[in-house]
């Protein structure tokens, strides 16, 4: 069976181009970038390279880049590094829809005595941004409010943030990790200090990511030991894998372009497919201020595991918000966040797309998928 | 991605008895869609009082609906008073086991069921009304309900009894509260320690011998232990030689010998067999 890969949030297959040039790396030029001879100087080289394509994707400069294990470990260097920093502010803003590397690592930090705000949305899932001029204060050392949700694929107006927050002198990160590689950033022209980004989400490898830190901004080394990463990460590089990403971002700077049209027209043909041959359905999230690739919608009456289930037995993959598919016993919390009613949150499914997909297999899902949630709908006791 | 049984699957993209019986004589309605799950059991008898014709309707995910369609198969033909014997235990068995995580999805199958025969005992016109006194504020569950599935289902810790009932999944303001039922259902079962007492058998296969010793474990020996802030761990069954490991205080305690040769291979060998001798475990304990 064929597998219909629509779950590019959640990992993305590595390029092939990406592999190849990972794979010298590994038996043949594997020294060790920081060694005084040739052998390793020559990988020095390829590191230098790949800080470069980073830059050239973010539109910044090599020296802003600082290679860290992923997504996961730059939000957390981020909002550390940036505390460790200053440390007489001891407040924190952030969202309700965050990314749980950064929603959790905030809320440890109430109990060490941090004050800790979450922004509200509204039901587009659209930021309060009046909630945060109010809370903006001397005391705020950190905003940290992602450019793009990875449920709804909702982006929020992060520079219009970056400007509030900069100019009433506190420090504003991002959590970029949906929206690197999918809309175009420049970060030449902008107030951004951190923005996280990571590999697997954009056809790179997985366990590398970065960690953009805009020059002057004032952030404490996130691991001590050797100079690597100029003193600010130490440990040997991963050199495969951030040759990986620097080849990962090359590509994806070229294929820009076709995000937001060939896979943005596939994601808006099974969008409108589905609404239209789904009763009882309906978008979760604003419908304009979106991710190309990205599409939630809900079902109601009917529980997303159960179609995920259904899905699969023709090889199609994609994610729910649903209690049931997290072990959890509650929806997702952007979901929650939004106010979606509950009736809805338990059967939302989101499809995200990629540069590989095709026509077909959009084709594929509109077939099977209007059948799998009549199906379900004939069990549930919410249907007459 | 959960690791479903083939039984699981197979009455979630096949389930049996699904719809709704006109003028049924007993109905019973469970959950909501703000839980994530719901089952409606309707259900009539014949001319002898046995259970003819039964539907339901499920909404949830693959195990709660193979968990009612299980539940169909399994009252089907029995007598109200037969029906009622069923336990999540034998809709969780009859599967092939659940998830833990998924065990609430048997508890709604039994909890539906009961509703569904009240219905049919008052006439059609009571329907389910919570008993007890409510712990879970998020998912509606009771005091009454919480023991209940403790005492049939051997539970012995807050994160169980989530699994099972959902209460303290929500916000988790009631996990102190279960915890205290918890021990008032295990105080209750050191009082009447003849109660339930495992059926010890007159030549035991390996694999019933291990489940009778992990009961006796579970019921006549954990308890005590636990009063004490201790706890117990079977680790192995070579023949007649049972490997046990103690944890928590009494990992530490001088006279868990004692404690070993006195209640645990007493226990055994009065519930399992007599020929049954204990061993402590010299491997570190995995929980730390």
């Amino acid at each position: 069976m064929k597998t219909v890969y629509l779950d590019n949030n959640a990992t993305t297959m590595a390029a092939p181009e990406v592999l190849e040039e990972m794979a010298p790396l590994f038996c043949e030029l594997y020294g060790n970038p920081s060694s005084m001879h040739t052998f390793g100087g020559r990988i020095a080289k390829k590191i230098t390279k790949a800080r470069q394509q980073l830059a050239d994707l973010l539109h910044c400069s090599p020296s802003e880049i600082v290679f860290t294990s992923g997504g996961t470990e730059s939000d957390n260097a981020a909002i550390a590094g940036t505390l460790a920093a200053s440390p007489n502010k001891r407040k924190v803003i952030n969202s309700r829809v965050e990314h749980p590397a950064v929603l959790t690592f905030c809320r440890e930090l109430k109990n060490q005595g941090y004050t800790v705000v979450e922004l509200g949305v509204d039901r587009s899932g659209s930021l309060d941004l009046k909630q945060l001029e109010e809370q903006l204060d001397d005391n705020t050392a950190l905003v940290s409010i992602m450019y793009a949700n990875n449920e709804t694929g909702v982006i929020f107006p992060i520079e219009q943030i970056a400007e509030m927050v900069t100019s009433k002198g506190s420090v504003f990160h991002t959590d970029a990790v949906q929206a690197v590689g999918k809309i175009p950033l420049n970060l030449s022209k902008s107030k951004i200090d951190l923005l996280s980004l990571s590999g697997h989400k954009l056809h790179g490898p997985k366990g590398i990511g970065a960690l953009y830190i805009k020059k002057g901004t004032r952030i404490s080394p996130f691991i001590l030991g050797g100079h690597q990463e100029a003193g600010k990460r130490a440990g040997t590089e991963n050199t495969p894998a951030i040759v990986g990403l620097g080849k990962a971002c090359e590509l994806a700077a070229e294929n820009i372009e076709k995000e937001n049209t060939k896979v943005k027209s596939l994601r808006d043909r099974l969008e409108t497919a589905i609404l239209e041959k789904c009763p009882a359905s309906m978008l979760n999230g604003d419908k304009e201020n979106r991710l190309p690739n990205t599409t939630n919608i809900s079902f109601e009456y009917i529980e997303g595991e159960s179609i995920l289930l259904m899905l699969d037995k023709f090889g199609i993959c994609a994610s729910s918000g649903s209690a049931c598919t997290s072990g959890s016993l509650e929806p997702s919390h952007v979901l929650r966040a939004m106010g979606v009613p509950f009736t809805a949150a338990h059967g939302s499914i989101r499809f995200s797309l990629s540069r590989y997909t095709t026509q077909q297999e959009i084709d594929f899902v509109i077939e099977k998928l209007p059948p799998i949630i009549a199906r379900l709908r004939e069990l549930s006791p919410f249907v007459a | 991605m959960w690791d479903y049984s083939e039984k699981v699957m197979d009455h979630f993209l096949h389930p049996r008895n699904v719809g709704e019986i006109e003028n049924p004589d007993g109905v019973g309605e469970v959950g909501s869609l703000a839980c994530g799950d719901a089952l409606r059991l309707t259900f009539k008898l014949d001319e002898n009082g046995r259970i003819a014709d039964v539907k339901f309707k499920t909404f949830g995910c693959a195990s709660a609906i193979a968990s009612s369609s299980v539940l169909t198969e399994l009252i089907k033909g029995k007598t109200i008073e037969e029906a009622e014997k069923v336990t999540n235990r034998d809709i969780a068995d009859y599967l092939g086991g659940l998830p833990e995580q998924k065990m609430h999805c048997s508890v709604m199958g039994r909890e539906a069921l009961e509703a569904a025969i009240e219905n049919y005992r008052t006439g059609g016109t009571k329907t389910r009304e919570l008993e007890g006194n409510l712990v879970c504020t998020c998912f509606g569950v009771t005091d009454r309900e919480i023991e209940r599935v403790i005492r049939e289902n051997n539970l012995t810790t807050v994160e169980q009894v989530t699994n099972y009932t959902k209460a303290g999944g929500g916000c988790g303001g009631c996990k102190g509260e279960i915890e205290k039922i918890i021990e008032k259902v295990q105080a209750e079962t050191l009082k009447i320690p003849a109660q339930p007492k495992p059926q010890k058998a007159a030549k035991l296969k390996n694999i019933q011998k291990i489940q009778l010793i992990q009961q006796t474990i579970n019921e006549q020996i954990r308890p005590a232990l636990r009063a004490d802030g201790g706890d117990i761990e079977l680790i192995d069954v070579e023949g007649d030689k049972v490997i046990i490991a103690f944890r928590g205080m009494c990992a530490q305690c001088k006279t868990a010998e004692f404690t070993m040769k006195d209640v645990v291979e007493a226990k055994l060998k009065e519930f399992v067999s007599p020929e049954i001798f204990v061993q402590e475990s010299s491997q570190p304990s995995q929980r730390q």
